[in-house]
């Protein structure tokens, strides 16, 4: 009978438990459910070009690492640097999907900070971000061979990220 | 003729004031948009804080909302449509948690909360019942506890 | 450069306050415990120099506002010199440092009010209540001094201040958050008085006397605070809306709905000595309600409109400070509340068993709230994934669990304590009934749409309505009503208005979406609105586009109205001021979109049919429970 006085402690205890647990989470965060499935097939134009297209299909039988991207984008800057290793390191095409972007603009930004692209894509409407469950730029995701979804990057891709995450599953990939 | 053609004038004139205007709908197809707002509103606009996708006026609410009108127009239910975002973005993106194992909890929550409150109510007064023997203060008590209460400062 | 030292007599009036809660928190709980007299009698003093210092200190900071003080950093940020001097007063509580120390005054304020009128108490129970609010203020203090000191310096200081959020800037947040925590933190007060009661091992039906009138005047702030609340996002943000179930709303209506509990426990537990431990364990779970509710907002782990800017930091430290107060609070009440002995007794159909009844429906509504704020925290912390709980979850789970608390609402009052007879029930009863089911069937057929969650909420609203009618007839029959009948006929009418209004509003309103040139006329409602033009306005701190719109009914022109699209000069997001012709019976709510081609705009109107019964009824709760605060029995006499 007296037990019953202590229900109350405990359940508070395990609520606390959950909520410091929660203070380390972003709670807007949102993950992908595209992970390990096939990345949803497109054909748009090329920034460069207009009259070539891109479509994953393209990179079929290669591991690649697709960003993307905007002119508009502030926190695209930050994650520069980094993009321009990791062009440079050639592991991995790297493609870039300019996001409801302007031809010039993006164009104009390229040139001025440097370009760490392999290509870049358009997607105008946003659609092709759509079915990948874009929400915010940059994102980036890791393609393996068969085009399936292996990782994304939610935001800006820092030094991090890149060494703990991205070479290592590139290069775990490539073995396959 | 000249009082012809100033006749028909006044005429146009009178016709299109007296037609004076009442207001389009801003949707080209109003049942589409009621469909629209009705789905979106259970939908969660993922870049605000915590908006419906329905009123949000980011452009990605903008955008998905125009996915949306295109699926409905294509003839899709409100299920697919649902499972189109589901499939995109997630759970995350519904305001109405599916039922599933995972939030069996949340949807069967307050209803097992109720029933063990009226049972560990209806056990408790049961109980009490056959224990209890008056210790409640009687009115009289209450009133000289008033009263002594009154002749402090 | 010559720097005003204003701010750091406000800093230093925290640090000051913070070594007198120390003093009032520690020392008269010690000397309860202990006999020690000198000791005990610190209480008092101690609480009021604390609300002196907290009062400079908050008065400094309005100071800074009012100057625009630009070196003080959370002025930089959250005012600004064109601002509206209303506003820059308003902006003091405009962040997080700001009505955090907003709450400490108001704790303060209350410890002071209960020093002060609280002459006839025991002096060890005084020592005890305010020593307990002294701890808190303590906690709170340290947090604000540790983390969140609002008199933080900005050197040099800034030429102009960020400004407040245009959103904010609107009587609403004159009034909203400080009704609100006026609520939040008057629980404390119950809180203390049942901890304190805990630690003297006499839980007793005094304690709950004592209790009633504090907890209930925190309860009527509560409510009206909320009711602001709801009633600034319908007319501020544009859409109509009055309540979103958004994790914050939830963080105060947790508090509501235990406190709404708690009240009426406590009459119990005062007119006939019962429920003593369950009564001791809402007054813990209110406050706690409350403290919960600072941790959700303040510390990021919710996404919210509502959300203050978060850092980590502080999220871990009011968790620390929440923990350690419920925490020690429910190990209190687990080792002393077995040693309180039983009230009278009373009958499976009785007054008590209706009360008790019906207190099991609002914890169980205040848990459902928290599950569903708390489940996606929860499904996340154990890497399940990630879920929204939005309204449609809420409002599937709370109506139902509403329904028994109204139909018990009309009932309760008949019932008799101890022990009440059925059949004299349903003889009282009957004709409420009859009068509910009509109202149930013949509104939604006038209005022309029947729905059954329609006839639901009529036939509930008009049963409470009948019942307490009834009521009131029968009362005044045996002679002048107390202040405490009017009170408690005021609460549930309250209530039954509110479902009115909810329920009107819910199945009736109509929306339209239209492009309107200067000249057409859209019909809502029974009403025209004709666009008469748009043209530019200026404010204070802004450039709006201005609409003028006839309302008219019957060819008859009612109203001008002017609805705004506003630019402020601090944010580029431009701002919707909806234009609402408020009635009694119904507001058309007329908002502007963006301008299109052909001098056309964008135009969204609404008629919301008995809209302002929800908030009406929010103020007859309130009303009622002022009532029965002023009941005789807690007059104080003053002495000559």
């Amino acid at each position: 009978m007296k037990a019953k006085f202590i229900i109350p402690l405990l359940l508070f205890i395990v609520l606390v438990g959950f909520l410091a647990v929660g203070l380390n989470r972003d709670p807007r965060e949102v993950p992908s459910p595209l992970i390990n499935k096939p990345a949803p097939a497109f054909k748009v134009p090329q920034l460069a070009d207009e009259k070539k297209s891109f479509s994953p299909e393209d990179l079929k039988g290669q591991v690649w690492v697709l960003n993307v991207w905007a002119s508009w984008c502030v926190a695209c800057r930050e994650e520069h640097p980094m993009l321009m290793e990791l062009g440079k390191s050639q592991v991995a095409p790297l493609i870039g999907l300019d996001y409801k972007d302007k031809r010039a603009d993006a164009m104009e930004m390229l040139a001025r900070q440097g370009n760490p692209y392999n290509l870049s894509a358009m997607d105008n409407d946003g659609r092709v971000g759509i079915n990948y469950g874009v929400y915010g730029v940059p994102e980036t995701y890791v393609i393996d061979k068969a085009g399936i979804i292996r990782f994304k990057q939610i935001g800006p891709i820092t030094k991090d990220v890149l060494d703990k995450s991205i070479y290592p599953l590139i290069a775990q990939l490539n073995k396959a | 003729m000249l009082k012809k053609i100033l006749s028909s004038l006044l005429l146009t004139l009178f016709v299109s004031i007296v037609y004076a205007d009442e207001a389009t709908p801003l949707a080209t197809d109003p049942a589409l948009e009621q469909r629209l707002i009705s789905i979106s509103e259970e939908m969660r606009c993922l870049v605000c804080q915590n908006e419906s996708l329905s009123g949000s006026r980011s452009e990605l609410a903008q955008d998905l909302r125009r996915e949306i009108r295109d699926l409905i127009r294509q003839g899709k239910t409100d299920s697919e449509i649902r499972t189109f975002m589901v499939d995109r973005y997630g759970d995350f993106i519904l305001y109405r948690p599916p039922v599933k194992p995972t939030t069996w909890l949340l949807w069967i929550g307050p209803f097992v909360l109720m029933i063990a409150g009226i049972t560990a109510l209806l056990m408790y007064l049961r109980r009490r019942n056959s224990q209890v023997n008056s210790t409640a203060l009687s009115d009289d008590e209450n009133k000289r506890i008033d009263a002594l209460l009154r002749e402090d400062k | 450069m010559e720097y005003s030292m204003i701010p750091e007599i406000g800093h230093f009036a925290l640090i000051l306050a913070l070594c007198v809660s120390i003093i009032q928190g520690v020392l008269p709980l010690i000397g309860a415990q202990q006999g020690r007299r000198e000791w005990l009698v610190l209480a008092r003093p101690a609480t009021q120099i604390s609300f002196l210092l907290l009062a400079i200190s908050f008065g400094v900071l309005a100071w800074c506002f009012y100057v625009n003080d630009f070196s003080v950093l959370y002025v930089a940020e959250h005012s600004n010199s064109q601002l509206p001097t209303v506003y820059r007063l308003g902006a003091v509580w405009g962040g997080h440092e700001g009505s955090l120390l907003l709450w400490i005054f108001l704790l303060t304020g209350w410890a002071f009010a209960v020093a002060q009128l609280s002459k006839t108490l025991d002096e060890f129970m005084v020592a005890r209540v305010l020593g307990v609010l002294g701890l808190v203020a303590t906690g709170l203090l340290l947090f604000v001094l540790g983390t969140s000191n609002p008199f933080e310096r900005l050197l040099p200081a800034a030429q102009d201040g960020r400004s407040l959020n245009p959103l904010l800037q609107d009587p609403g947040l004159v009034f909203h958050p400080p009704m609100l925590y006026m609520g939040y933190v008057g629980f404390s007060v119950a809180f203390a008085f049942a901890i304190a009661s805990l630690l003297s091992g006499k839980l007793d039906a005094a304690w709950a006397r004592w209790s009633r009138p504090w907890t209930t005047t925190a309860w009527i702030f509560l409510t009206l605070g909320i009711a602001l609340g709801s009633w600034w996002a319908y007319y501020e943000l544009g859409w109509g809306g009055w309540w979103f179930w958004d994790p914050v709303e939830n963080a105060s209506f947790m508090p509501w709905l235990i406190g709404t509990a708690l009240i009426h426990s406590l009459v119990v537990t005062e007119k006939r000595g019962g429920f003593k431990n369950w009564t001791v364990l809402l007054a813990i779970m209110a406050f706690s309600m409350s403290l919960l509710g600072t941790f959700l907002v303040r510390s990021g782990v919710l996404t919210s409109v509502h959300a203050f800017a978060t850092d980590p930091r502080r999220g871990i430290f009011i968790l620390l400070l929440l923990s350690l107060v419920v925490g020690s609070s429910l190990f209190l009440y687990a080792l002393r509340a077995p040693k309180s002995t039983l009230g009278g007794k009373f009958s499976l159909l009785s007054r008590e068993t209706l009360i008790l009844m019906g207190n099991v429906f609002f914890v169980v509504a205040a848990g459902s709230v928290l599950l569903g704020t708390l489940y996606p925290l929860l499904i996340d912390a154990l890497n399940l994934g990630k879920i929204s709980v939005g309204p449609p979850y809420f409002n599937a789970v709370f109506v139902p669990i509403m329904v028994p608390v109204l139909f018990l609402m009309a009932v309760g009052p008949w019932a008799s304590w101890k022990t009440t007879d059925l059949k004299t029930l349903l003889k009282r009863l009957w004709i409420a009934a009859v009068v509910a089911f009509i109202a149930a069937i013949a509104i939604p057929s006038l209005m022309g749409e029947f729905t059954i969650l329609t006839a639901l909420g009529f036939l509930l609203a008009f049963w409470v309505i009948a019942s307490g009618v009834l009521q009131i007839i029968r009362q005044c029959k045996v002679g002048m009503p107390t202040r405490s009948f009017i009170g408690m006929q005021l609460g549930h009418m309250g209530i039954a208005v509110f479902v009115i209004g909810v329920t009107m509003v819910g199945a009736y309103q109509e929306e339209k979406d239209v492009r309107m040139a200067p000249g057409d006329t859209v019909t809502v409602g029974g009403y025209q609105i004709r666009l008469m033009g748009v043209g530019p306005a200026q404010g204070p701190n802004y450039q709006a586009m201005r609409g003028t719109f006839e309302l008219v009914r019957n060819g008859k022109v009612q109203e001008l109205m002017y609805p705004e699209k506003r630019n402020y000069d601090s944010s580029t997001m431009p701002m919707t001021e909806a234009a609402i012709d408020a009635g009694l019976t119904r507001d058309i709510y007329v908002s502007l979109g963006e301008p299109l081609e052909g001098n056309a705009w964008a135009v969204r109107v609404y008629y919301k049919p008995f809209v302002d019964w929800i908030w009406g009824g929010c103020l007859l709760m309130a009303l009622g429970g002022l009532f029965a605060v002023m009941d005789k029995r807690y007059r104080l006499r003053v002495k000559k």
